[in-house]
């Protein structure tokens, strides 16, 4: 008896979870399928209007912003890779900065950890003319290397990949010596793949960094073929109901689709560390 | 004929701390030398430089006529088992095996000749492909055998390897080594604190007390014919019994008892040592003892008493003893089987 009642206490309270998360999707997923004036005169829907192709075609490929120069789906592509770029250099940047930290135990390594976890405390909107006046004197104002670099040193995967490199026993640096591994080999045969994990981890944490960004992106851009997700949402879908809807439905899909491939390798190697 | 020769090695840390004074060892090719000693005494330190793991403060290690003092680890051609046996967790057994010989550029074929033969050698052919997490301890070790083995290495060494299994098994794997090490015939160094894995497994024993080896032998010189009191206290279970005393005119005298001893010694102030199985009961015995303790064994017993002053004495008889808690007995020394040893340098003297 009691533990039927555990178990519907429990279910009911995951449920609930599930529905908090699902209901506000569901919600803008159904609106996006009906027509504007429709949306206008009724408000949200519950129900799947018969406006699907039409509405997701027209916000995809219709040329929005002052100049005519950008679709939606470039905006995303232009996200994809920012967020992308932003990921993959932070989590090899950070793995090799967390690497000479943990292993070259230099005389200052602790002082120069401190230097870059303290850097947590200046973030990217404190330091924005700075980076700005950088950027532009190295000729990368709209370019795609510029939205990346300034965002891709990130002091808090140093400090997980530098805590988890902590944790790898000492024994098997010796034994990988005697072994004949050199520093470089150690951390391509041993640190790499015992982090499989953790860059998993950072990955998809860094992506959605990246992909989220807004200011930086909108102050560094002044040609409209590199705007990004957030800005595209404020400049050229502010205005229209459904298009908004639409178009946050679509702005989804990038990061599920790196959180959904990236999962796997993560539960995988939850499971192998046992 | 030296093989592995240790010449006034040193190890001072940074910070000043001295784990291994000038020590001298020369070991021969094919023997197993055990290094025994109790913990932090500087066993590890010395086998760690060996491997080149440590670097050496001073003095110099020769291995094979080669002095390997500031040789990489990977080219000493010496190979370590880890005491958590350090597998490589990511790599499955066979990869395990076959990274050192990867590494030194053998050919694949090779390789899996290598491997294969060892993994029948060490019956973990059908583990090959597992991974070591799921391995059983006693697999691990020998995962990690193996893995010094295929590398057919001039030097075993062992850094207490067997301290992570279980009491049986320990028995067993320590029978697998001895075998497997003289089956191969390589110069082995194996660093043990346990003294039943040192006196069976070592052709000769070091004992080290910090960082200065006090006495080399074979296990049972090291036992019969302790050096020093540090020696005599740190190997034998239960542990040799001391009594303070001095000699006068040839004669061992203490608050306890008397004996003549049978080898000139000057007259000086000494610690008198006589193992438990050394002592029997006897009538007259000169030791009197009120027992406060007994252990039984099975196969001996085991009993605690206090003498007059105070010493806690032990004695070992075969078989099962008649002997009753609080009983009063008189032992008597058997065969001149004492040790005595100066009270100030600690040094043997018959």
């Amino acid at each position: 008896m009691s533990r039927i009642f555990r178990i519907t206490v429990s279910h009911s309270i995951l449920i609930c979870g599930v529905l908090l998360m699902i209901v506000p999707l569901w919600l803008v997923f159904a609106s996006s399928t009906h027509s504007n004036n429709f949306i206008y005169n009724e408000g949200m829907q519950w129900k799947i209007g018969g406006e699907f192709f039409d509405n997701y075609d027209r916000v995809l490929n219709r040329k929005g912003g002052f100049t005519k120069e950008i679709t939606a789906s470039g905006i995303f592509y232009n996200s994809f890779i920012m967020a992308f770029g932003i990921a993959s250099l932070s989590v090899f940047v950070s793995m090799m900065a967390a690497y000479s930290l943990v292993y070259f135990k230099t005389r200052f390594s602790t002082l120069f950890f401190w230097l870059i976890f303290v850097t947590l405390l200046v973030p990217l909107e404190l330091r924005i003319l700075p980076s700005y006046q950088i950027v532009s004197d190295l000729n990368l104002l709209n370019s795609y290397a510029g939205l990346i670099l300034p965002l891709s040193a990130s002091a808090i995967a140093t400090f997980f990949f530098r805590q988890y490199y902590r944790s790898i026993p000492e024994e098997l640096l010796e034994a990988a010596k005697l072994d004949g591994a050199n520093s470089w080999k150690f951390f391509i045969d041993f640190l790499v793949p015992l982090s499989k994990t953790m860059i998993a981890a950072m990955f998809i944490f860094m992506f959605v960094y990246g992909y989220n960004q807004y200011l930086w992106p909108l102050i560094m851009t002044t040609s409209e073929k590199y705007w990004t997700v957030v800005m595209g949402l404020k400049m050229i879908y502010g205005g229209n109901s459904v298009d908004r809807y639409t178009y946050v439905i679509l702005s989804l899909i990038p990061p599920v689709i790196i959180i959904v491939f990236l999962q796997r390798l993560f539960i995988q190697g939850l499971f192998q560390s046992k | 004929m030296s093989y592995l020769e240790l010449d006034n090695v040193t190890k001072i840390y940074p910070n000043g701390t001295k784990a291994v004074n000038e020590t001298s060892l020369s070991i021969s090719e094919g023997e197993l030398m055990v290094f025994v000693g109790p913990s932090g005494c500087g066993k590890s330190t010395l086998l760690r430089m060996i491997a080149g793991l440590e670097d050496i403060t001073g003095g110099e290690i020769k291995l094979d006529n080669r002095v390997i003092n500031k040789v990489d680890p990977s080219e000493r051609d010496v190979a370590m088992v880890f005491q958590n046996y350090a597998l490589y967790p990511h790599m499955n057994v066979y990869k395990n095996l076959a990274y050192g010989l990867k590494n030194k550029g053998e050919s694949k074929e090779e390789i899996e000749k290598k491997v294969n033969e060892v993994a029948e050698l060490l019956e973990i052919k059908e583990f090959l492909l597992r991974k070591p997490g799921q391995l059983s301890g006693g697999q691990r070790q020998r995962v990690a055998m193996g893995r010094a083995i295929v590398r057919n290495p001039k030097a075993f060494l062992f850094d207490e390897p067997l301290s992570n299994l279980d009491a049986k098994l320990r028995g067993q794997v320590r029978i697998e080594i001895k075998k497997l090490q003289k089956q191969m015939g390589v110069t082995s160094v194996f660093v043990t604190h346990d003294q039943v894995e040192a006196m069976t497994l070592g052709d000769r024993l070091a004992v080290i007390n910090e960082g200065v080896i006090e006495q080399v032998g074979s296990p049972i010189e090291v036992y019969e014919k302790p050096a020093t009191y540090f020696v005599a206290e740190f190997i034998g279970t239960p542990q040799m019994n001391f009594i303070n005393g001095k000699i006068h005119a040839n004669k061992f005298i203490s608050d306890e008892f008397e004996c003549s001893i049978n080898k000139d010694v000057k007259d000086q102030e000494v610690i008198f040592g006589i193992r438990p199985e050394n002592l029997k009961v006897s009538a007259n015995g000169s030791i009197k003892i009120k027992v406060d303790l007994i252990e039984k064994l099975g196969a001996d017993s085991i009993i605690y008493g206090y003498d007059k002053s105070n010493n806690y004495l032990c004695y070992r008889e075969n078989g099962n003893t008649k002997i009753k808690a609080n009983e009063e007995i008189s032992l008597e020394i058997e065969d001149e089987n004492y040790h005595l040893f100066d009270q100030e340098t600690k040094k043997r003297l018959n």
